[in-house]
This record gives structure tokens, C-alpha cells and sequence, in this order.
């Protein structure tokens, strides 16, 4: 096997020393009726080439060169060359959690920037090392919120990504929190008045996410007051961290959620991604997560190391924040490279030029088919009703080359033949242009 | 390092100051020396109620979560703000440096804590061990 | 205090290493790393588009070049050690080759830009490598079935514990308590708490081992589990797993095995056969994919029949030789993570597994136990042995013969960085006295002649343990800095870089 350093002659001599003649011994705690005689029933021993060739069947047998116009939760942005050539370095991808700081040094800094930039870009004043996703993070972020306020009741909007929801009622099944869902007004925003009635003294935060599913941006302020003024947390989830270049962050939050897959993560069948939660410093103590801290070392030299680790499970066991121990390190070295790269005005640019697609395509769209919520602000998603099932207008789109839009009919039943589209910077005019004609039906 | 005179203690390495029917709460030097650099204590609200021997908050180095146990059932008065942005006092001065005071409601319980000389041989045995 | 003498260092020397600010220092207006592409539709106002919502800058964020930033992370990756550059002896953590060839093939097109909402019938690639990995955990561990959507280890013991309460409630049974061993991982309490079950200690007996009669005296109607880590934290197999699993399905209960140890055991004992009814494994450690300073990990859990009709929601289904997704799971405790899991750990996991084959998979534990015991024999005659029941792949000493002169295992763990080594697992399991433990796992990528630098490496540290204990006390020497100070970075947090 290629991957073992050893010849049977190093094996036999490192067993004389041992004192043992053969391997089983050493197995001898196994009670003999466990113990496996034969093979095990997996595929045969492949050389390098046969596995390259077992997935590059397998890709083929995916849809590759297609122009996506499906977002809803993970988004296709173009990925910077750059990002896979520094993180193809061993010494990031093959170490470990930094807990010896004085040989991590490198993977410490790396995560303090990435914390800075997320504060930066969510306007809030801490930001964890990373959570597995958005969809886990909002559940993190609904038990953060109780914790914070003692109360146990959460709202949620139903223009939160469902499959978010879904892991929120799953992660927060045995904790004897009640979750009430509130609908959307005609602009495809949470409605405000539903919101109100549902809040109670025993609500703990109100959950939003913006852009929401619908691609319609909330509006966070108005929310906040809502959510503020009954002594309930606001905790906002981002899942398409690229229209912070362009849309006002949520400072008036108490807790975001951000995803930040469109910071140069591959799309990749839905993971790994990376979560990230953020904050205001005074809540830090019930933040889950590792957190990075500065600080200096005995010859005052800056250094970085974990901190603030009594909140975690390694030393409060059951008394934890979270159950989190592993988290998406490599994956957030992604997306500080690539905040790296785009940075301050490159974000915006980029969110500009989403922007534009989207406008774009929503008027195209427009003149065939009904765009719904059509008034709100939105970034790159919009939602159109057709006459047409859009399962069948995307079948067509597939000669083309296109997949298109999300239908909302198992989550959204009376919205009846609506899909949400979408338009990154990699979607151009032509395949706009034929999408907007395919959906006439 | 001589614990006050004035002071009971408890078996968890808690003093108590009773004056009137106010008792002022810290830990101990041995405490402090036990735990090492302590990095944040947290306490509860004033008007939260403790119980005797249960917990009424934590104090925490860099890598442990102790404890904090009453030595008397009462109602928290006050609460030392200062350890929020100076830990590290507890550590100076352990026995200056109280956590809480609180209206203690049965004076019968204070009867089963250790007089300073008791608790320095406890601590001496203890050490011991 | 005599000047440190690190004459006897083998494996390395120091080299020069780059200084390097915060990105945020060399940013300056103007510079970029990025150049737009052409845009082929009609510019917009974002004032009109967005109104009130529009942001006017991103304060703080970077400006730089394209080469800075290659510079920047390269430089910062030298201040890294990883596994490519030496042993990390990490115990529990299986810090084992993460190969090439996986990170090839996971960035083939059709794999990295699959959208998750592909209809199934365009996705049959990405559903085939799924259904063949998990076709191979299952038949690894011995169980009937398995969910990849877990995204790392401790998420897994989440849904497995979830999984167990599923089928108490189905059977309309209230249990209240998960038993859980002293040496177990800190994520197993914490998982407990956050599914709703009160935590109750089970104490280890004088091998390291769970003491059976211990829990046949704890085991009651009222215990929905046991999470089990076999082998232990110690390294240290459980012979009586029979009777352990015995004594909990007498009572009802299920048996939970945390799979972080599982390179013991792959192609020589599978946990479904002695009884174990659901566990979770870490792709991270077990099937090679790359920890990446902190994750992304995967955490499967595999289960028997008993628990199918609980696992998240969707689960993957083959008809006719086509895969697709099952989402009407009424049973179901629902969903754990959106989509599917981390697929491009699935991917790279398959390819562990093909490069194997069944009788590499073998090889490589007999390897990692081989090497585990081989240092356990080199060095136990200058470090205590704490436990003397026999090591599987990791072997856990104590500092014991070293704390006499106030030699404690950090230091010996921060001593162990000038001679080149990434650090043990310091001071876990808790059940080593006084929480001196050094628990070393080398995993089969190491060769002996590394090994043999390791060995030799301990062997002087302990000598100077006894000669110079202040040049571990003060160690690391040779590191690019000096140790850390902690105390600071905890009373008075700087969590991020400001202007």
C-alpha cells in the first residue's frame, strides 16, 4: 500500500523489539469471537490512476458546463486562482487546531483576520473561528439567544432559508423551546404585524435572514425595533455574504449568522462551507465556537492563541456554550483569502456588478412572466411566477445549457408556479436573454 | 499567608464576613493559589437568592471553570463590579477582594463553617494528601 | 540559569523566518488584487435599487496586491507545523497523510461546481460516490445502515444521541440519563446536555477500562445509553464489550460508540459485531481528509436496523439503478445540516477507501498499532506508564517521573517543539493522575526512522528532565516565538485587528 512507510522487513524488526512474532498479537484484546478472518466486502486496492478515472466518471455524470441561475443558499461566484494555490500548502491543510500557538501561529493570524474582516463586514464587534454553516449557525444562534436572555421562545420568519429551519427545530428539539413561524407581507418581507402579535416576554430572538430566501432584503432596522422593544434578541442570517458589499450591514442585530460559501468556496454538492457567527462584545462569554485572541509573548513579540476556551466542551463539558469541537478552519482561510483579494473595493464592485445581473434579469424576466415582491430591494435572487411548471421550463433550459431557477412549491404551496432565480457575475446577458424567453411558456 | 480571624470558612475554600445580618463572600488565598491567573468570575444579579454549599457562580483561569459555592443561604445585596474588568485582584488579594454580599437568612447555618485556625489546618492536610 | 543546550536535537536545525504584519497593515488605497470582468449588461444605481439599505463603504477591509497576498499566506504558512513536515503525534486526533490524489479528483468540475438542487437525475455522479462510501462505512463497521449528513465529529454524536431518544419516544419510554466513562472526550457530555439527557459519570476501573461493575450497578430503566469510546481515550481496547453491551440492552439500553478511535480497529473487529448499535466516525481521522488547521471534518453515523426509521431527513435510495433522495421520513428527527453533509469529505474519503482496498485498510491498522506499541516499548522504561492494559494505537504515559522536578507534560510537550516534533495530546484523558497525561498516537504514516527520532527525542527530554529541568521549563527555544501569554489574552480579549 503507497501510502505505508514501512517494508515488512522494518514490521518484522519493529515486532522482534516488541518482543512479539506476529501482528495478531498485538490485537490480542479483541475477544477472538469479534475478531474478522477474511476481507473486509469493499472495492479491491485502486492504483492512482484508476481512482482518477473512477471520479472523473463520476463528474461526468454531473452537469458541469452549465450557467447556473440557481442560487438559494449557495451561490456561483467566480474563485481567484490564487485561493487554491495558497491553500494547497501542507502546512495549512495538513495541521491541526492550533492548540500548541508557538507552531500555529500561521493558522492563528489567519483566523484574527477573518474574524476582523467578518466584524467589518457585518458590523459587529466579535466573530467566532467558524461554525459548520449557516443552517447549524442559526440553530447556534437560537440557543446563544436563550442563553443570553433566559427566556425560551424563538420566532422565526418563514422567508428563512426552510432547510434552515429545519436544522433550527432539529437542533433545538430537547431543549423545551416553543418556535413559532411568521409570514411574509406582499412586499416578500417578514410582516411586520404578524411579527409583533407573535413576540411574548418569554421570546428569546427573533430570526431573520437578508437577503431572505426570497432574495428580498429585509428591513433589519424595522425589525430590530420590533424585536428590541419586547426585550427579544435580533439575530440576523446572511447565506449570500457577498450583498454586504453593496447592502448596509445588520448593526442593529445582536447576533449574525453569516455563510460565507460565495467568498471562494466551490459550490461542491453542498459542502464543506463555513459558518460564521458574530456578535456584540458583550455577549462574547456566550458565543459558541473558538474564538482567536492577540496577545504577546514572553519577549513581547504579537502572537495569536485560543481564548476564552473555558466556554467550550474540552473543559465545560456539559456546561458548554455548544458541542462544537472541529470546526471549517481550512475553509474560512478561504474566505479571508478571498476577502483578501476583492477587498474593500473589489466587494463592492462585485456586489455592483450582481446587482446589475440581477436588475437586469428581473426586467427580462419581467416582460414574460410575473416577478413577484417586485417592489422590495433585493440583490441577486428574485422570484418568478410562471403559467408553466417551472420543473418544465427548466428541462427546456437544460439544451441551453442553463439551470435554472428553484421551484417553491414544496415550501411555498401558494405562491403556485413561482421559482427563485438568480444572477451572479457569472451569468451572461445571452443566457439571461434565453431564460427570460424560455419562461413565456 | 494568615487568614483573617474574623472570617469563617468553608470546606470549598470560601470565606465568609458576617457582620449584622450581612455576610461578604470571597475565596481564599489557598483558593486563588490553587487556581492559578484568575481570568473572569462571574456572580449573579443582586436580589438572586443562594443556597447554602450550592453554586452562585464560577470564577476561571485559562483552562479550568471553578465553582463558587455559598457559605450561607441569603439574598445577593451587592455585587464587586470591579472583578469584571479586574480579575486579577482575587489574586493580589483574595481576602480583600469580596465577590458577593447577601442577607443571610438562617444565622443556625454558620455555625458548621471552620474558624481560621481550623481551616489552615484543613488546608495543611489537605495539601497533604 | 544555564544556557539551553540543544546539541543533541537530530532532526532539526533553525532556519531563518519571515516577518509578517496583518494584511490590514500593508493595505493602502489603490492597490487591488482583483480585476473586474467586462460587464455585459446596463450599470445601475445602487442608491435607486436599494434606497435606505445601501452601504457606503467597507471600512477596514484590505487593499492590496496579488502578490502580497501569496506572500502574505506563504509566509504565514511557514510559521505552521503540519503533518507534511513531521510526525504530530496528536492523541485522539489521527493526524495521518492526507494524500494527493484526494484533492485532485474532489476539484474535478462536475464534483466542486455541483449545485445540491441539481434534480437527482443530473446529479447520479455525485449520489453514486455517496451510496459507494457509505456502502463501505457500513460494511467497515459492521452496522445496517448510515447518514453522511453529520459535518464533523462532535455534530455526529449529536444526531446519534438524537437517534437514540427517537426510538425511547417511538416506544413512548422517558429515559433521562446517557452514562458516560471519566475518560471520555468533552464533546460527549456537552452532546448529552445539548439532546436533553442529564450526564451521569461512570468511573474508570484500575486498568483505565469501564468498570463493569460499576455499570451493572448504574444501569437502570432510566439510562437510554452509554457512549463508549472503544478503544478508549487510553488507547486501551475494551475486553468486556460483550458485557458492557449486554448490560445495556438487558435494560433497554442502546450502546453509543464514539468512533474517533476507529484507525484500531478498521479490517480487524467491527463495532456492529460486539454489540454497538449506533456510532459516529470522523472522516478527518480515520479516512484521511485533511484537517486544515480546525476542519472541515465529516462525522457519519451508522446505525443498526432498530434506529433507520429515525435517521435525518433525506435519506439516500437506489431504484432501478438510480439514485435519488427519500425526504417523507415521518420518523425522522429531522434534519441536521442543510443538504447533504460535506460532500467533498465523502469524496476524499472514497478515495482514502480506493486506494486501499481491503487489505490496505488492514495493513494500515495493523501499522498504526504497531507503531503505537513500538514507541510504547522504547520509551516506557523513561515515562510512566499509568495504565498497564495493553495499547492499541496510542499509548498514554504520565509525567510521574518527571513532576519530581516540577516537569509537567505541557512542558515536555513544548520542549518536544525544538526537537522538531509537533506536541502530544497534553493532559487528557483526565483520568491520568493529577492530569499528567502525554497521550501520543503516531497513526501507520509514520516510518520507523521517524519514529526512531521521536523515541530518541522523549528519551532526551527526559534525561534533561532529570539534568536541566529549567530548559523545559522555559521551553520552546527554538520557535519563532516564545510562549504565550494567556492569562492576558483571556482578561482582556482583543478579538480583532482594529484601525
Amino acid at each position: 500500500m503507497r501510502y505505508l512507510p514501512k517494508s515488512q522487513a522494518d514490521r518484522e524488526a519493529m515486532l522482534r523489539e516488541i518482543g512479539k512474532t506476529h501482528i495478531d498479537e498485538l490485537f490480542a484484546p479483541f475477544p477472538p469471537e469479534y475478531r474478522l478472518r477474511g476481507d473486509l466486502n469493499v472495492p479491491r486496492q485502486m492504483s492512482e490512476e484508476e481512482i482518477v478515472t473512477y471520479f472523473k466518471q463520476r463528474s461526468e455524470e454531473m452537469v458541469a458546463d452549465h450557467t447556473l441561475m440557481l442560487g438559494a443558499g449557495v451561490y456561483h461566484h467566480y474563485r481567484p486562482v490564487v485561493i487554491d494555490a495558497l491553500i494547497s500548502r501542507g502546512e495549512f491543510f495538513t495541521a491541526y487546531t492550533p492548540y500548541q500557538a508557538e507552531i500555529a501561529q500561521g493558522t492563528l493570524q489567519a483566523v484574527f483576520e477573518f474574524q476582523t474582516m467578518v466584524c467589518q463586514l457585518t458590523g459587529m464587534e466579535v466573530a467566532n473561528a467558524s461554525l459548520y454553516d449557516i443552517s447549524t449557525g442559526i440553530a447556534e444562534g437560537a440557543l446563544m439567544a436563550m442563553r443570553l436572555t433566559g427566556r425560551n421562545e424563538t420566532v422565526i420568519a418563514r422567508t428563512v432559508h426552510p432547510e434552515h429551519r429545519e436544522v433550527m427545530r432539529t437542533y433545538t428539539q430537547h431543549q423545551a423551546m416553543p418556535i413559532r413561524e411568521v409570514g411574509y407581507a406582499e412586499d416578500g418581507r417578514i410582516d411586520l404585524k404578524a411579527l409583533d402579535a407573535a413576540i411574548s416576554d418569554k421570546t428569546a430572538s427573533v430570526i431573520i435572514q437578508s437577503p431572505n430566501f426570497f432574495g428580498t432584503l429585509e428591513d433589519v432596522a424595522a425589525v430590530a425595533d420590533v424585536a428590541h422593544n419586547k426585550g427579544a434578541l435580533l439575530v440576523v442570517g446572511i447565506a449570500e455574504a457577498l450583498s454586504l458589499g453593496i447592502v448596509k450591514p445588520p448593526s442593529e442585530a445582536d447576533i449574525v449568522v453569516m455563510e460565507a460559501q460565495s467568498f471562494g468556496v466551490p459550490i461542491g454538492f453542498g459542502g464543506p462551507h463555513v459558518g460564521v457567527l458574530a456578535t456584540k462584545e458583550k455577549n462574547v462569554r456566550q458565543m459558541p465556537g473558538r474564538l482567536i485572541g492577540q496577545t504577546v509573548d514572553k519577549d513581547g513579540h504579537r502572537g495569536f492563541v485560543l481564548t476564552l476556551s473555558t466556554r467550550e466542551q474540552h473543559i465545560r463539558r456539559e456546561k458548554a456554550t455548544s458541542n462544537i469541537c472541529t470546526n471549517q478552519g481550512l475553509i474560512a482561510l478561504v474566505a479571508t483569502i478571498y476577502m483578501c483579494i476583492y477587498g474593500r473595493r473589489g466587494l463592492r464592485g462585485l456586489a455592483m456588478q450582481n446587482l446589475a445581473k440581477a436588475a437586469y434579469a428581473k426586467s427580462a424576466f419581467g416582460k414574460n412572466a410575473k416577478v413577484l415582491f417586485n417592489e422590495a430591494p433585493r440583490f441577486n435572487e428574485f422570484v418568478v411566477q410562471t403559467k408553466e411548471d417551472p420543473k418544465v421550463i427548466n428541462r427546456r433550459l437544460l439544451d441551453h445549457k442553463i439551470i435554472g431557477g428553484l421551484p417553491l412549491k414544496n415550501w411555498y404551496p401558494e405562491l403556485g408556479n413561482a421559482a427563485v432565480w438568480c444572477a451572479t457575475e457569472m451569468v451572461g446577458k445571452e443566457q439571461i436573454d434565453t431564460a427570460a424567453k424560455a419562461v413565456r411558456g | 499567608m494568615a487568614y483573617p480571624a474574623a472570617y469563617r470558612y468553608t470546606k470549598e475554600h470560601e470565606w465568609i464576613k458576617v457582620e449584622g445580618d450581612t455576610g461578604t463572600i470571597g475565596i481564599t488565598d489557598h483558593a486563588q493559589d490553587s487556581l492559578g491567573d484568575i481570568v473572569f468570575v462571574e456572580l449573579p444579579k443582586v436580589g438572586a437568592e443562594v443556597a447554602a454549599h450550592k453554586a452562585f457562580g464560577t470564577v476561571e483561569s485559562v483552562k479550568a471553570v471553578s465553582e463558587l459555592f455559598a457559605p450561607a443561604s441569603g439574598t445577593v445585596t451587592a455585587v464587586n463590579e470591579d472583578l469584571a474588568s479586574a480579575p486579577e485582584k482575587v489574586n493580589s488579594d483574595a481576602h480583600g477582594s469580596w465577590m458577593i454580599k447577601i442577607k443571610i437568612k438562617d444565622a443556625g447555618e454558620l455555625s458548621g463553617l471552620m474558624s481560621a485556625a481550623d481551616y489552615e489546618k484543613y488546608v495543611a492536610e489537605e495539601g497533604g494528601n | 540559569m544555564s544556557p539551553v543546550d540543544n546539541s543533541r536535537i537530530k532532526k532539526v536545525r533553525q532556519h531563518i523566518s519571515q516577518n509578517e504584519g496583518l494584511i490590514f497593515e500593508k493595505s493602502s488605497p489603490g492597490k487591488a488584487a482583483y480585476r473586474l470582468s467586462a460587464l455585459d449588461v446596463p450599470e445601475v444605481d445602487a442608491e435607486s435599487l436599494l434606497g435606505a439599505q445601501v452601504r457606503d463603504d467597507l471600512d477596514g477591509m484590505p487593499e492590496v496586491s496579488e502578490f502580497e497576498i501569496i506572500r502574505h499566506f506563504t509566509r504565514l504558512s511557514t510559521w505552521n507545523y503540519a503533518i507534511d513536515l513531521g510526525m504530530y503525534p496528536l492523541g485522539s486526533c489521527t493526524m495521518k497523510y492526507n494524500a494527493r490524489v484526494n484533492e485532485v479528483v474532489v476539484r474535478m468540475d462536475g464534483l466542486a461546481n455541483a449545485h445540491p438542487y441539481l434534480p437527482p437525475e443530473m446529479a447520479q455522479g455525485a449520489l453514486r460516490i455517496m451510496k459507494t462510501l457509505a456502502d463501505c462505512l457500513i460494511e467497515i463497521c459492521g452496522m445496517d445502515a448510515i447518514t453522511l449528513q453529520p459535518a464533523a465529529g462532535a455534530h455526529g454524536e449529536m444526531t446519534g444521541i438524537m437517534l437514540i431518544h427517537a426510538y425511547f419516544d417511538n416506544k413512548g419510554e422517558k429515559r433521562k440519563k446517557i452514562l458516560i466513562p471519566d475518560s471520555a472526550h468533552g464533546t460527549n457530555p456537552a452532546t448529552a446536555a445539548m439532546c436533553g439527557y442529564t450526564v451521569e459519570n461512570l468511573r474508570s476501573n484500575d486498568q483505565g477500562m469501564v468498570d463493569i461493575e460499576a455499570l451493572a450497578a448504574q444501569m437502570n430503566e432510566d439510562v437510554a445509553g452509554l457512549m463508549l469510546t472503544n478503544p478508549n481515550t487510553l488507547g486501551v481496547f475494551e475486553t468486556e464489550i460483550h458485557k458492557i453491551a449486554d448490560l445495556l440492552h438487558t435494560k433497554g439500553g442502546l450502546l453509543y460508540m464514539d468512533g474517533a478511535n476507529m484507525n484500531a480497529l478498521v479490517g480487524k473487529v467491527r463495532p456492529g459485531d460486539f454489540g454497538v448499535d449506533v456510532m459516529h466516525l470522523n472522516l478527518h481521522k480515520t479516512f484521511s481528509t485533511p484537517h486544515g488547521g480546525g476542519g472541515p471534518g465529516s462525522g457519519p453515523v451508522a446505525i443498526k436496523k432498530h434506529l433507520e426509521p429515525f435517521l435525518p431527513s433525506p435519506i439516500l435510495i437506489e431504484k432501478g439503478g438510480k439514485l435519488s433522495f427519500d425526504y417523507n421520513r415521518p420518523k425522522s428527527i429531522g434534519r441536521v445540516k442543510a443538504w447533504y453533509g460535506n460532500f467533498g469529505m465523502h469524496v476524499r474519503a472514497l478515495a482514502y477507501t480506493l486506494a486501499n482496498g481491503p487489505d490496505g485498510l488492514r495493513q494500515t491498522t495493523e501499522d498504526a498499532v504497531l507503531n503505537a506499541n513500538y514507541i510504547r516499548e522504547k520509551l516506557k522504561d523513561v515515562y510512566e506508564l499509568p495504565f498497564n492494559a495493553p495499547s492499541m494505537h496510542e499509548v498514554v504515559f504520565s509525567h510521574k517521573l518527571q513532576a519530581a522536578k516540577g516537569v509537567k507534560t505541557g512542558d515536555i510537550a513544548k520542549r518536544l517543539i525544538d526537537y522538531g516534533f509537533h506536541p502530544y495530546t497534553t493532559a487528557f484523558p483526565l483520568v491520568v493522575a493529577d492530569h499528567g497525561a502525554i497521550m501520543i498516537e503516531p497513526t501507520e504514516s509514520e516510518p520507523k526512522e521517524e519514529l526512531d527520532l521521536f523515541i530518541d527525542a522523549m528519551r532526551e527530554i527526559a534525561r534533561e528532565a532529570q539534568e536541566s529541568p529549567e530548559t523545559i521549563l522555559t521551553a520552546p527555544h527554538t520557535a519563532r516565538v516564545k510562549r504565550m501569554d494567556e492569562t492576558t489574552a483571556n482578561r482582556k480579549p482583543i478579538l480583532r485587528w482594529k484601525p
